[in-house]
């Protein structure tokens, strides 16, 4: 590798570096990948595998647009690299439900208007999911009361706290607690 | 369907991420990448720049710097709006603000291209920059307009003599920060080279603008431009313009014959894309005893950047909100080397409001009269101003309603009163008025031979619910159930319009839409009584019912198919069209607006001096609601910019370098869903005949107007302290907290 301040010809150690191969699991389908092992995953699922229901809203791990279900947790899809991801279960909006079969998440966002520009939805969606299995893991919150309990009951004030890594600047932040509560609600039903 | 409560029309689309926005769209096939290196000066001019390293890092296909930058049309005052002009970029070494652009990098993967931009090597000369507003602030000239047409100075009466015989006075200044709009989806374009022509994706509000734009700066014939942009992640005012990243991008799209694109960062938009400039209110109010105002006079100071001056119009609002026989209002701006000032959220009334209802807040602690009370004291017979009559204002029954269900009654009338555990809790309220706008819209129906409508304009849906209503408006106008319609926007080769901005889009397209179905409507009865096939010839087509797609004219009826395939069999178009303002009699004979009250609880840490939203209500008047659903969503996320706008939202101006040291979304701190408890939002049925044909006005920007100060007000009911330096931060309340016993 050269020193990238070596100077020479000028060249950056990412010339000689070479493309990694990577197999991604995404949305039950295996997907192999040479990238640049610079690339994030959530450049991966944009640029290489078309998936842009995952956005881009910060690359900072700042705005929760880009958050996907790996292996069941959710994480800022921009804030790892793809490389690290061989053998994960990746589930994207994507994966998550379609046009013909929604989500009982998605179809709530839709009737509850949890959304306005459409673009931190998949975010949301994604998140709201991934929440509602830690809260069903008895994973306490900064909102929780009595964290020694193994059940937490969802408050909105759970959701909220839960739900703050996600920015709406449409601000339909009071719609997608309805929705992500009606979710709740008929599944302990 | 007008009125009722629709889902979105593209909402399954957007919940399954299937809805693509302008970096993510593949028809034109692999792309380049480009990055955008900006400067890291405030003020100064580039004395060398080193490319080399940069272009021969893998990858590199271009690196463009004003050295090599095409010859661009200059921004042309001419244009009468400053989203249609040239935006060249890489003109010059001279560099105006801090994070101008300095370099465009283009490579074959984003990451060689991020790579390779950090390898661009620039020194500069920097020079002395003016960024202090502080410190400038008296050296603020007049502008020859404020932005949207509006006056920069006006007066009635005499203010000096009314202020200075008024029984009670309020003399006071008001700050606020440069705010910025923000929008989640990155400002970004993707341009594929044709042969001659450019297929232009861009994330834009005003697809006219955006062509006019582009060929304006890269002087070609905007004919040889096409403009796509289906979905956009929201603008709030910062995609009314395209800014370098179209630019550029079609610059390098043209050199190199091939797609290429561009998306600023997180942290460029904090640079690139303008923002609400910093603001100095004085708003000085004189009443008498029982509370009615003799003497109004709001006197704003602004930064602007000097090239290209823009004039929030914050004293506007104050023209048309209260009665007072004396009057004064005045707009003033102090050149700075900082990002251009720009449309952002409710442009004007957003930062005003603040000021004038806060000030309004004072003035009845002063007098000891309720604050919803001395509102509904000063409500004007007419416009105080103009003195022409309101079209349709019912701002006192918005005041009422709002105080009713709020529980207004339970406000504690001594500040600082009530006490819940740890927490002070105070209540707030605030009017909310807002001017409604109309532009150009031109809306094709086109009725196909299988009865299915489709509705097509240049018009975007930016989250405002475009495709949802003009659904209604249409499926209403031709009688047929919302499945048989599809809408078709954001194209510049449909017909044109003037988007998404101003509040005006909805109005703008619906009317336009509607007014289009009556046309088709009027040739399908035209044929239809005339045709001595049909049920319905020779019957009078003024009394045609058109429902469940047919048409029905007293007993006779025969379904739309019909007609269309025995006398259409290509179907039926027609356009329809709503005028600017201007050319609308009603805009001038009438004071057109939209109204509101809020209502917020807040409760302040009685120790650490947090403030903490509770609740909040707002109850408007729109004229008439086309989807109460998408309508309330609209007002609620106004709502919440004003809780932003009252405890949050800065981007903070280094002095030195002149950079926004705050510039990414951990510190310019934005309403998240913790800081969000239940708001919502009632809409008073209405309906404005002087509007336009529908009775419908905008809403996009009307929940943000007066929603900061309802919470500054509730912040001083809850402590006694009044913070006049926006946005209200614990440490400003603290200092001033009263001692607790514990």
């Amino acid at each position: 590798m050269n020193d990238p301040d070596a100077g020479g010809a000028g060249r950056s150690w990412a010339e000689t570096a070479p493309l990694s191969a990577v197999a991604l699991r995404v949305n039950d389908e295996v997907r192999r990948l040479e990238v640049d092992p610079r690339t994030s995953l959530l450049d991966a699922l944009r640029e290489h595998l078309h998936l842009s229901g995952t956005k881009k809203g910060c690359d900072h791990g700042q705005c929760g647009a880009c958050t996907v279900l790996i292996n069941g947790r959710r994480v800022n899809s921009c804030l790892t690299l793809a490389v690290m991801h061989e053998d994960d279960e990746i589930v994207t909006i994507e994966g998550l439900g379609d046009l013909d079969s929604l989500h009982a998440m998605q179809r709530s966002f839709v009737e509850r208007d949890g959304f306005q520009c459409g673009y931190c939805t998949p975010g949301q969606i994604c998140s709201a999911v991934g929440m509602l299995a830690e809260v069903g893991a008895g994973w306490p919150s900064h909102a929780t009361a009595d964290v020694a309990s193994p059940r937490i009951a969802l408050t909105d004030e759970e959701i909220r706290e839960r739900m703050s890594g996600n920015i709406c600047r449409c601000a339909a932040y009071p719609n997608i607690v309805a929705a992500i509560r009606a979710v709740a609600k008929a599944g302990t039903q | 369907m007008i009125g009722q409560p629709l889902d979105r029309i593209d909402g399954p689309l957007k919940v399954t991420g299937q809805a693509i926005y302008a970096y993510e769209h593949w028809e034109p096939g692999q792309p380049l990448y480009g990055v955008i290196v900006g400067a890291t000066v405030g003020k100064g001019r580039i004395t060398r720049i080193d490319t080399d390293s940069a272009e021969h890092a893998p990858g590199v296909r271009m690196v463009m710097t004003h050295r090599n930058a095409p010859e661009q049309g200059a921004r042309d005052e001419s244009v009468p709006m400053e989203y249609w002009r040239a935006q060249p970029v890489l003109t010059s070494p001279d560099i105006h603000y801090h994070g101008e652009p300095v370099a465009l990098v283009v490579a074959e993967t984003l990451e060689q291209a991020r790579a390779a931009a950090a390898l661009v090597h620039v020194e500069y000369a920097a020079g002395r920059g003016r960024f202090d507003f502080a410190a400038y602030e008296d050296e603020a000239y007049a502008p020859k307009e404020a932005n949207g047409g509006f006056p920069t100075d006006t007066e009635v009466g005499d203010f000096d003599t009314g202020f200075s015989t008024a029984d009670v006075r309020i003399d006071q200044r008001y700050t606020t920060p440069y705010e910025l709009s923000m929008p989640m989806e990155l400002h970004a374009c993707l341009v594929q080279p044709r042969g001659e022509d450019l297929i232009v994706y861009v994330s834009c509000q005003i697809v006219d603008a955006a062509l006019a734009s582009i060929a304006s700066t890269l002087r070609i014939d905007p004919a040889r431009i096409y403009i796509i942009t289906p979905f956009v992640g929201g603008g709030f005012g910062s995609k009314l313009g395209i800014h370098a990243e179209t630019i550029l991008a079609a610059i390098a799209a043209r050199a190199l014959r091939e797609p290429v694109k561009v998306a600023l960062t997180r942290q460029q938009i904090f640079q690139l894309v303008g923002m609400r400039p910093t603001s100095s209110q004085r708003v000085r109010l004189g009443a008498g005893r029982d509370g009615r105002l003799v003497a109004v006079a709001h006197d704003v100071t602004m930064a602007t950047n000097p090239d290209i001056e823009f004039a929030e119009q914050t004293a506007a609002t104050t023209r048309s909100l209260y009665a007072a026989p004396h009057r004064l209002t005045t707009h003033r701006l102090t050149p700075l080397d900082l990002p251009r000032g720009a449309d952002v959220r409710a442009p004007g009334e957003a930062p005003g409001l603040l000021a004038v209802e806060s000030a309004m807040d004072e003035l009845a602690d002063a007098l000891g009269i309720d604050p919803v009370e001395l509102r509904i004291r000063n409500e004007p017979a007419v416009d105080p101003e103009s003195g022409v009559p309101f079209s349709d204002r019912h701002l006192v029954e918005c005041l009422r309603e709002g105080a009713r269900r709020f529980g207004w009654e339970h406000r504690p009338t001594t500040p600082a009163s009530m006490r819940e555990g740890r927490w002070l809790v105070g209540y707030g309220m605030a009017a909310a008025i807002r001017k409604h706008f109309q532009g150009q819209a031109t809306v094709r129906v086109r009725l196909e031979a299988d009865g299915t409508a489709v509705v097509q304009t240049d018009m975007t849906d930016i989250g405002t619910g475009t495709y949802t209503i003009l659904t209604q408006v249409a499926a209403d106008g031709l009688g047929l159930p919302p499945e048989r319609v599809r809408i078709e926007l954001g194209r510049s080769e449909l017909p044109t319009s003037w988007g998404s901005g101003g509040s005006w889009g909805a109005a703008n397209s619906s009317t336009a839409t509607h007014r289009a179905c009556v046309a088709v409507r009027e040739k399908l009865l035209v044929t239809a009584c005339g045709d001595t096939g049909s049920p319905l010839h020779g019957l009078d087509p003024a009394e045609a019912v058109f429902a469940e797609g047919s048409v029905r004219i007293g007993g006779a009826d025969e379904a739309l198919s019909e007609i269309l395939a025995r006398n259409h069999p290509d179907g039926v178009q027609a356009e329809g069209e709503t005028r600017f303002m201007g050319d609308d009699p009603n805009y001038a004979a009438y004071s057109i607006h939209t109204y509101g009250a809020h209502f917020a609880e807040v409760g302040v840490d009685a120790d650490t001096a947090e403030i903490r939203l509770r609740r909040m209500l707002g109850v408007f008047s729109v004229g008439r609601v086309l989807n109460p659903k998408t309508t309330r969503s609209q007002l609620i996320g106004g709502m919440i910019w004003g809780v932003g706008a009252a405890l949050q939202e800065e981007a903070v101006v280094d002095l030195r370098s002149g950079a926004f040291v705050n510039r990414d979304l951990a510190q310019y701190l934005m309403p998240v869903h913790a800081d969000i408890p239940d708001v919502d939002a009632v809409v008073l049925d209405g309906y404005d005949d002087k509007a336009n044909v529908l009775g419908m006005k905008g809403v996009g920007e009307l929940g943000i107007c007066g929603a900061g100060p309802a919470i500054a007000n509730a912040v001083f009911n809850a402590t006694g302290v009044r913070v006049r330096d926006f946005p209200i931060t614990l440490e400003k309340v603290l200092p001033g907290l009263p001692l607790m016993d514990t």
